[in-house]
């Protein structure tokens, strides 16, 4: 496994109480593997990744069972080590916000350039040599990297940023909702060429994939984990997830996401509002949403366990899957549940 | 009936060259042409939706329907009449009839008015209705948008989520009993859970007030659940229109063909046929003559498409396109 994660937490104290914004989350990455991360505002994704790559304030109190990459345990390497070992060179990231991330009074290829000379030996020349070449890479003119932030497209500075990323040639890449703010065609273009440089680069990429795009996550993801208030809700190969779901928050999903290639279908939304991750939740955090809650799910948090090879859900009620599966496709279940929307 | 008839709508921004650049050079300012020529109808109690790229000028389209900017050329007609030309006692009275449901809950709404304030406020402005009137009407329309008006009517907007804070949207819009409503991009900053919720309710409401829909979107399929019609804009063109089905299934033009075959399917098992188009889309300045699309054309283009802008015509029943090739 490239990276292993299992029961982690990210907690923030502030004066009213402690917020869990990641609570007991697990899974890994293979090499080569492109995880899907999917949830809501809020539910913790991007505190996740910002704890992985060691952005989050010291405030913040991380636990895990286990937060390894390559079997080397994170959380005992120094911010300097961390720095030094991992950052850029195994793991990177392509930021939420491209206009926000790169520096707009530097031109976009030096800006490369120093990301470079501060984690590798490389000289200048080589290292300008590179982030031309990179460019080529994403589908950019090498003669851009001379240009400014403010004078790319959308496109153009997610494309610049990808680049940035594979600057040493990582073999894990984090992405935060990469597409997210781009028109369709942009995304297209830019997701194809993903895929595309996956194929050519020497060195395996694995990516973490994160957004609440469910339908951008169905094509590009091997594997998918659905994330709700802190906690994983399941994780499963992505066509098990669409196909055989076991948690009441994933069917909720489906049935919530239009597609045009399903204009018939009757959306539903789910009722009700993630809960305050301030609140003790000892039970299942989605239980107050859920349909198919009993007493027993505002108790007793369940575990997150695999009930089929590769396919972990938390739900304490998977033996009646079968039965939700079917029910969860039809309105007054949804308006009917416990709680008020 | 049509409701709203719109002819050969341009609106153009100069962007000037500055004082010094004028002195020196005899170069004539560059023009952004946000729309350029866009004609359609909306009839009476359909949703139409919009669809198209940012720059494509399906807002700046929406912002001179609802009169919060003036045409640089051409005609809106609302219930017959041209409302370009409408005096200021005509323009309150066209407020009261169309309203626009705003793209984000969180920068829409004042923060430091009550639901209730924040409904009333229409009404207030307008001087529709005494006190009781007012109460009583806001009271309705927050039932209305889902909300219970007791528990509700005195929160302000930190204290709800981004779902019901649009619904407040939708029933200040709706509180005047509008009879045509304006939703740029309503759902695209909420999440997917609640995102149904709201598009039921607005064609639930469509239906049960009467009211006629415009739904401006840059997500096809938000638009295929919710609008009746489909017309898609490419750099302040209309290039495609028809019933949604129709368009989506059987688009004609190549830009609506490629943007229906980017948009993602939620199904693992689909493998998507990939659309195939060249380059990015430009701004509207200065545009070149003939089709604004020749230049990422995947049709390969013929001599014409580069002289000659493609009429809008109907080319199957129902279903238009400015294109060449038909």
């Amino acid at each position: 496994m490239l990276l292993e994660i299992r029961d982690l937490r990210t907690h923030y104290q502030i004066e009213k109480g402690t917020v869990k914004a990641v609570d007991g989350v697990s899974f890994s990455i293979g090499e080569d593997e492109v995880f899907g991360l999917a949830g809501e505002s809020g539910c913790g994704k991007s505190t996740l990744i910002r704890t992985i790559m060691r952005l989050i304030p010291d405030s913040a109190r991380v636990t895990a069972d286990r937060l390894s990459f390559r079997s080397q345990d994170l959380l005992s390497l120094s911010d300097k080590e961390y720095r030094e070992r991992i950052l850029w060179k195994e793991i990177s990231l392509v930021p939420q916000s491209a206009m926000a991330s790169l520096n707009p009074v530097h031109r976009v290829g030096d800006q490369i350039v120093e990301a470079i000379l501060a984690h590798s030996r490389m000289g200048r020349r080589e290292a300008a040599q590179r982030a031309r070449h990179l460019f080529e890479v994403v589908g950019l003119q090498a003669g851009l990297t001379k240009s400014y932030p403010h004078e790319f497209s959308g496109g153009m500075r997610q494309r610049a940023m990808i680049a940035m990323s594979l600057a040493l040639d990582p073999s894990l890449i984090i992405m935060d909702e990469p597409t997210t703010g781009l028109d369709v065609l942009v995304q297209e273009r830019i997701l194809r060429k993903l895929a595309e440089i996956r194929q050519q680069v020497k060195k395996k990429k694995a990516i973490l994939l994160i957004t609440h795009d469910i339908s951008v996550i169905a094509e590009m993801s091997d594997r998918i984990g659905i994330m709700y208030a802190g906690r994983l809700m399941e994780s499963a190969p992505a066509l098990d997830v669409f196909n055989e779901p076991y948690h009441p928050y994933t069917l909720g999903l489906k049935n919530a996401f239009p597609s045009i290639k399903a204009m018939d279908k009757e959306l539903i939304s789910i009722p009700g509002s993630p809960p305050n991750l301030i609140d003790d939740l000892p039970g299942c955090v989605f239980s107050a949403r859920c349909p198919f809650a009993i007493p027993e799910c505002d108790v007793r948090r369940p575990e997150f366990k695999e009930i089929k090879p590769k396919h972990f859900a938390a739900c304490i009620r998977t033996d009646r899957v079968q039965e939700f599966r079917k029910l969860a496709g039809e309105k007054e279940t949804w308006i009917s549940s416990r709680s008020k929307g | 009936m049509d409701i709203l008839e719109v002819e050969g709508l341009r609106k153009y921004f100069y962007l000037d060259p500055g004082f010094l650049a004028k002195l020196v050079t005899r170069k004539k300012p560059s023009v952004i042409k946000a729309v350029d020529g866009v004609t359609f109808s909306i009839r009476a109690g359909e949703i139409l939706g919009i669809a198209g790229e940012s720059g494509c000028g399906k807002s700046t389209t929406c912002t001179m329907i609802t009169k919060l900017l003036d045409p640089t050329a051409g005609v809106i007609k609302y219930k017959g009449r041209d409302i370009t030309t409408l005096n200021k006692q005509e323009v309150r009275d066209y407020r009261k009839q169309v309203q626009i449901v705003f793209q984000d809950p969180y920068e829409s709404l004042n923060p430091r008015f009550t639901v209730f304030d924040q409904v009333a406020e229409p009404l207030r402005a307008l001087g529709v209705g005494d006190k009781v009137e007012v109460r009583e009407r806001t009271l309705d329309t927050l039932e209305l948008a889902g909300l219970v008006p007791e528990e509700y009517k005195d929160r302000y907007p930190h204290q709800m989520s981004g779902g019901e804070r649009q619904r407040v949207g939708i029933a200040s819009a709706l509180v005047l009993s509008p009879e045509l409503v304006i939703a740029d991009e309503p759902v695209s900053m909420l999440d997917v859970s609640i995102r149904a919720g709201i598009l039921d309710l607005i064609r639930d409401l469509s239906k049960r007030l009467h009211f006629t829909c415009i739904f401006v979107s840059h997500d096809l399929s938000i638009l295929s659940n919710i609008s009746e019609r489909l017309m898609i804009m490419y750099l302040g063109k209309v290039v495609e229109l028809g019933m949604i089905r129709e368009v989506i299934a059987n688009p004609l033009h190549p830009y609506a063909q490629a943007l229906i075959s980017a948009v993602p399917i939620p199904d693992p098992s689909y493998k998507r046929p990939r659309p195939n188009i060249k380059g990015e889309v430009s701004q509207p300045i200065d545009p070149p003559p003939g089709c604004r699309f020749h230049t990422r054309c995947p049709q390969g283009t013929m001599e014409k498409c580069e002289l000659e802008d493609p009429p809008f015509k109907e080319i199957q029943p129902g279903h238009f396109a400015a294109c060449h090739l038909y």
